[in-house]
């Protein structure tokens, strides 16, 4: 640690400002997301229409679960879904 | 759980304890878009694909963290990388640090670094003195704006502003005086 004045204190406490809320809140929430995409996989091997359903139209099933159909949740799902029979 | 050292965040984030995760992206959250948008000058679409990222390989590859305690050059190491492919990803809209020069992205981490360890430095401190210092260095409020917020006149506020930077610099130079070697972090 090197000797700090208060200037130099109050210099490097600028530095680090918030990050927007709604990123922070996101992050905060990845468990949670992860955890919603680990069901809807379940639910997929357990029931065919359903999964059927969400490799018809993804961004459409995962909205109507309530997830926002962002690119990175999209593409994470259709790693994980069972492949066709 | 402000109390809590990296090691025992990392730890119980390990073992699913929600709570921690939340702590350990508070934590680090300015950290994080500091490198990003600082540092690199991402423009911030990219800045925040890059910060959900490092948030959620981090929280998938917390086993592979060689040393628990250091988790901050963990995620320093996974940002910047993160930052560079974006930069050479080229799918950027604006040709903003496509020059980036990295030797002086390392000197701002190193900056980043020593700002952090004086966050960390003010949970020490009492709660007021900690959100006032707070609200008028990183947020940029006003004596006016704090002194609303606070219930407090403005002359106060300048005051306590005065007393709890003094204080601070008590404790960093008590925390200078027992400094521990830096720590070195990487993948299992």
């Amino acid at each position: 640690m090197k000797a700090h004045d208060e200037e130099r204190i109050a210099d490097l406490l600028r530095l680090l400002r918030p990050a927007p809320e709604a990123w922070v809140r996101a992050a905060q929430e990845i468990p949670l997301a992860l955890r919603g995409l680990d069901d809807i996989v379940e639910r997929a091997r357990a029931d065919d229409r359903f999964r059927r359903a969400l490799i018809a139209d993804l961004e459409s099933a995962l909205a109507a679960e309530g997830f926002e159909p962002d690119a990175k949740v999209v593409d994470a799902l259709r790693r994980r879904l069972p492949a066709d029979e | 759980m402000r109390e809590l050292t990296d090691a025992d965040l990392v730890v119980r984030c390990r073992a699913g304890d929600d709570d921690c995760w939340r702590e350990l992206v508070t934590r680090y959250s300015r950290y994080v878009y500091a490198i990003s948008v600082q540092a690199f000058r991402l423009p911030e679409s990219d800045a925040d694909d890059v910060f959900q990222e490092v948030f959620a390989r981090a929280y998938e590859h917390l086993d592979k963290l060689r040393d628990d305690s250091a988790l901050r050059p963990w995620l320093a190491q996974l940002t910047r990388r993160l930052c560079i492919d974006t930069l050479r990803s080229g799918s950027r809209e604006q040709p903003t640090g496509e020059d980036a020069d990295l030797e002086g992205v390392d000197d701002a981490i190193e900056r980043f670094d020593e700002a952090l360890s004086i966050s960390e430095a003010m949970r020490t401190l009492p709660d007021h003195c900690a959100e006032i210092l707070d609200r008028f260095f990183a947020q940029d409020e006003s004596y006016r704006m704090i002194g609303e917020a606070l219930e407090l006149p403005a002359g106060t506020v300048a005051s306590r502003i005065s007393r709890c930077l003094t204080r601070l610099r008590g404790e960093l130079e008590g925390e200078g005086r027992n400094a521990a070697p830096a720590q070195s972090g990487g993948w299992r």
